[in-house]
């Protein structure tokens, strides 16, 4: 007989199951009777007869089984098993769920935070062979990573073999013509090879050719393609056409693809060529571009950076007076854009991976509680025929089923996660991080989704089979076994919950440490008064305003007016708004000090009279700029105390004159007041020297403009738009925001208060499930000790002494608990130091504070066990046994 | 009570298609039919009889069909098919080369 045939009678016995077993039934029953028969012709009381045939024919339900495993599937048992699981599982509703939705959630977080993590550190850029590409910039001693200028570059081209290419890019801004007005667009300025470097290609048109970047070339653009949608159509005859940029025509040549994104000028929607040497890059000393570098085969990064330092150096050597102190700066484009962001996905990872351990490990120990529960049962198939291995499976099998719906609900609430936290990314911000658009549920999260998934359904399927090795089945049978299997239970179950309550405590001091930095953030001295200030971004043609009096007018004008408006106390306008960046920077020379040509690098600001009192800085000496501070008087600084403590201890600065590195006499400047330090780079930035020059000796057509106004400074942001362009028409404005609004919207502030928020819903949820898991230990022990506690009550124990004893069970516990995590803790707060601002890692008050809200929730959930303890019949409970 | 030999491994079908070459039967009369014809000595438990008829229905060696007796009960009773009885053939031949293996053995061991 061929094993063919065997399988079809196989299948058509799987179909005609129910009249298979009604068939066995009767011929067993058959068998019985005429057994019966014999044992009454025999001689037996019927009645004898009955159990004698039953007592010889055995174990019906084990023998039909086996006679099922003949013609049975080997797949069949595990859809029985399958289906035990679920019919178990719907008995129970209120378990399923709990299990299903604990592990949903740990497994959703930590899936989600896994696919940034995926996203940013493993494919962070979009372009070729992206681990090749470098980014290349001079250092010096106050920057490891500054602006290379445009001459340091073309020698660095000229010179390097490091680099198949070597390619530049920087940031600028055009007023662009539109029917409706000018408006002010953000641009790239690039070297002819920058898109080759990076290996992208325009979708629509061509490439800059080599050459196209040289002073004198052509005004030509390429077009990101967000532009070429929104403000062109997406329109494919585009390509030749010409675009007014700050009154010059430029041809449009080509339309950057979908899926470019240059994060570091993340919102350009012009890129143009580097062409004519503009503003200070006359200069050596004019830094304003970024280097990009694509690295030769076999040269390593640190090969690279040798090479870079010694041409540095020869240049230094070759031009003194602005190259002395550069160096060179080579490090992984990728690290550029992800750097910031690493930490605190780590961070998060971590955090979701505790998040996702502390759901197991819950509903481990409601697994085991149920096991526990259903010790009678297992005793009772196991006294029918189940063997051992059979038991087994079907706890693993449940254990599988749960954890395979809840990695469905995990996989769905991971996608939807997803799209909440990128939902909750400002635009500004996934500006600069490109890999955002990657973040989804894709082959990489599914893998992950499935690790994590199997890992939890080993969790799930071991914790019973563990407890069920230790049983004995004959003693789950007797009501005897009870004392031993609940000191069993309480051990196994008190480590789980040390552990869930230690994991919690770790994930709190994280939050608490996080949410701590963020307040010293948001709350760092700035120098300034940040509420009821209104700021807007204004760009005035140069055609407008060729010369210095002519924009010194337009301050004044814009000045007037806007002072004018209901609610404005006072109006400033400066070169660039505080708590930005440490940027902008000059670097001076005391007359009369020593120097040997070092780079004494400042923030330098052109700053209207009106700046100054508008931001209600502090003046500590001298005075501040008046209206008479022009072009026709000479050139006068206000400097602010970190100035005056580096260049000028123990002096007076008043009166000293400051000037560039070689004194020219035009570059020489009169200290007249001195001005408590405002903050100019971000909030996690140091304090840096800051010189103020008079906007109105130092003038540009791109300004911000500061309003203090009362009451409400957000509603007047629309009004002084309005009332710029009453001024004139042609002024663009742009990035009009609350000051208040500015400093919670820095990228510092954003990551950090994105990942307190984050670590702070972890901790919680930490928190409520730990309690939660001790809440079921101490309650499964008390009704398995309510018996105990009847004879305690009984002897005369009181109601107080109940509580302690109920109490100091939970107590033990917590303290265990508390002090595990708080080593955890302090060694998790190590890892995520620099993520910490203005915050100790052992920060007492947060350790204090956590282990005290962990404590007292942890023991207001022992309290409720304890009182239904204490509140215990004696004759009830002795009776209930 | 006195245990009983057990049967020796694989022999039940055996036994089960020699007893249905005479006539087709239940399961209880094949059980109480080998219990007779070797006078008490072979007992076939239940507990194999009916897994060990549903290995030879799948096998296609014997086939059952729903009658009625002689005192008028619905009985399964069990046939011999062509296959079955090829079957018992073989069986039968190895058998007897093993039982006179076996015998061959013995005698060696006794005479040594």
């Amino acid at each position: 007989m061929n094993s063919i045939s065997r399988f079809v009678k196989k299948l058509a016995l799987l179909f005609g199951r129910d009249r298979y077993s009604a068939d066995l039934d009767e011929e067993m029953a058959f068998h019985r009777e005429q057994a019966e028969r014999e044992f009454v012709a025999g001689g037996m009381m019927p009645e004898a007869a009955r159990y004698a045939a039953m007592r010889q024919f055995g174990n019906a339900t084990r023998m039909k089984e086996r006679s099922h495993e003949v013609v049975g599937f080997k797949a069949e048992t595990v859809v029985q098993d399958l289906r035990f699981a679920l019919r178990q599982l719907r008995k129970n509703p209120g378990f399923a769920l709990t299990a299903i939705m604990i592990l949903a959630l740990g497994m959703g977080v930590s899936v989600a935070i896994f696919g940034f993590v995926d996203a940013a550190l493993l494919e962070p850029l979009p372009y070729a062979a992206p681990n090749r590409l470098m980014d290349v910039d001079e250092n010096s001693a106050m920057f490891p990573r500054s602006n290379l200028s445009r001459d340091d570059y073309e020698d660095w081209k000229r010179l390097n073999h490091s680099f198949t290419s070597l390619e530049v890019y920087g940031g600028t801004g055009y007023l662009l013509r539109t029917p409706s007005g000018p408006v002010p667009v953000p641009a790239g300025r690039v070297s002819d090879g920058f898109f080759r470097t990076l290996g992208v290609k325009p979708m629509l048109g061509r490439d800059f050719l080599p050459g196209e970047d040289r002073p004198g070339q052509a005004k030509i653009l390429i077009l990101s393609y967000g532009t070429w949608l929104t403000r062109y159509g997406g329109r494919r005859d585009i390509v030749g056409q010409a675009v007014n940029l700050n009154e010059d025509s430029y041809t449009i040549i080509g339309v950057l693809p979908r899926e470019f994104s240059f994060a570091p000028r993340g919102n350009a929607e012009f890129w143009v060529p580097l062409l004519d040497k503009n503003g200070c890059e006359v200069r050596r000393s004019c830094h304003n571009l970024y280097g990009v570098g694509r690295l030769r085969d076999g040269v390593t990064q640190r090969a690279a950076l040798e090479e870079m330092t010694a041409i540095a150096a020869q240049l230094a050597v070759q031009y003194p007076g602005s190259n002395q102190g550069q160096g060179a700066s080579v490090m992984p484009l990728s690290e550029l854009i992800v750097g910031k962001v690493r930490p605190i996905l780590f961070t998060l990872l971590s955090a979701a991976g505790l998040l996702l351990l502390i759901a197991c490990v819950n509903v481990a120990s409601l697994l085991l509680v149920r096991s526990e529960a259903r010790r009678r049962e297992i005793a009772v198939r196991g006294a029918l025929g189940a063997t051992r291995v059979r038991l087994a499976r079907q706890f693993v099998t449940e254990g599988l089923l749960l954890a395979a719906v809840g990695c469905i609900g995990g996989i769905i609430a991971a996608g939807w996660v997803m799209t909440m936290l990128k939902r909750l990314v400002p635009k500004a911000m996934a500006d600069g991080m490109p890999f955002l658009s990657g973040v989804g549920v894709n082959a990489h999260t599914g893998m992950f989704a499935g690790a994590v998934a199997l890992a939890a359904a080993l969790l799930m399927a071991a914790t019973p089979v563990l407890r069920l090795s230790f049983q004995d089945i004959r003693e789950g049978l007797g009501d005897g076994g009870r004392a031993a299997a609940g000191r069993f239970w309480r051990r196994m179950g008190a480590n789980l919950v040390v552990m869930e309550l230690s994991v919690a405590m770790v994930l709190l001091v994280g939050a608490g440490l996080l949410g701590k930095s963020f307040y010293r953030l948001l709350h760092v001295e700035n120098g300034f008064d940040t509420t009821h200030l209104a700021t807007v971004q204004v760009a005035a043609p140069d055609s407008g305003y060729p010369k210095t009096e002519q924009k010194v007018a337009l301050y004044r004008a814009i000045g007037r007016r806007l002072s004018s408006l209901p609610g404005v106390q006072s109006v400033g306008i400066t070169s660039d708004l505080p708590v930005q960046c440490n940027c902008d920077t000059d670097w001076i020379r005391i007359v009369g000090k020593p120097f040997h040509g070092e780079h004494n690098e400042v923030d330098e600001r052109d700053v209207s009279p009106g700046y100054l009192p508008t931001l209600k800085a502090r003046l500590v000496r001298g005075r501040l700029f008046t209206e008479d501070d022009d072009a026709s008087k000479g050139q006068k600084i206000v400097i602010n105390e970190a100035l005056a403590e580096k260049y000028f201890p123990g002096e007076d600065p008043i009166g000293q004159k400051v000037g560039n590195g070689d004194l020219d006499p035009k570059s020489m400047r009169e200290i007249i007041g001195v001005i408590a330090n405002v903050r100019e780079g971000g909030l996690d930035d140091e304090l840096w020297p800051a010189e103020y020059q008079a906007l109105y000796q130092s003038s540009d057509t791109f300004f911000a403009v500061a309003v203090r106004t009362t009451p409400d400074e957000k509603a007047a942001l629309p009004v002084l738009v309005k009332a710029l362009h009453e001024v004139d028409p042609n002024l663009g404005t742009y990035g009009e925001i609350t000051m208040t609004d500015q400093i919670e919207s820095t990228q510092t502030a954003l990551l950090h208060r994105l990942s307190t928020w984050l670590v702070g819903g972890f901790a919680g949820m930490a928190l409520v499930l730990g309690v939660v898991g001790l809440y079921g230990v101490i309650a499964y022990s008390v009704s398995q000790r309510t018996r105990e506690i009847g004879v305690r009550m009984a002897l005369g124990a009181q109601r107080s002494s109940v509580y302690q004893l109920v109490l100091g069970e939970a107590g033990r516990l917590i303290v265990v608990g508390v002090v595990v995590g708080l080593a955890g803790a302090v060694g998790a707060a190590m890892l995520m130091r620099k993520l910490l601002f203005g915050v100790q890692v052992w920060d007492a008050g947060t350790l204090l504070g956590v282990a005290v809200v962990l404590g007292a929730s942890a023991m207001l959930a022992s309290y409720f066990p304890a009182r239904r303890a204490a509140s215990v019949n004696p004759t009830e409970a002795l009776r209930a046994e | 009570m006195a245990k009983k030999p057990d049967l020796l491994p694989g022999t039940l079908d055996m036994l089960i298609l020699k007893t249905l070459q005479r006539a087709p039967l239940h399961g209880y009369g094949i059980a109480l039919s080998i219990k007779r014809l070797s006078d008490d000595v072979l007992t076939v438990e239940e507990g194999s009889l009916y897994p060990a008829l549903q290995r030879l229905l799948l096998q296609g060696w014997v086939k059952a069909e729903w009658k009625m007796t002689e005192t008028n009960r619905r009985a399964r009773f069990y046939t011999l098919t062509a296959a079955g009885r090829k079957q018992l053939g073989v069986e039968l031949t190895q058998f007897e080369q093993m039982i006179a293996a076996i015998g061959r053995v013995l005698r060696d061991v006794q005479e040594a």
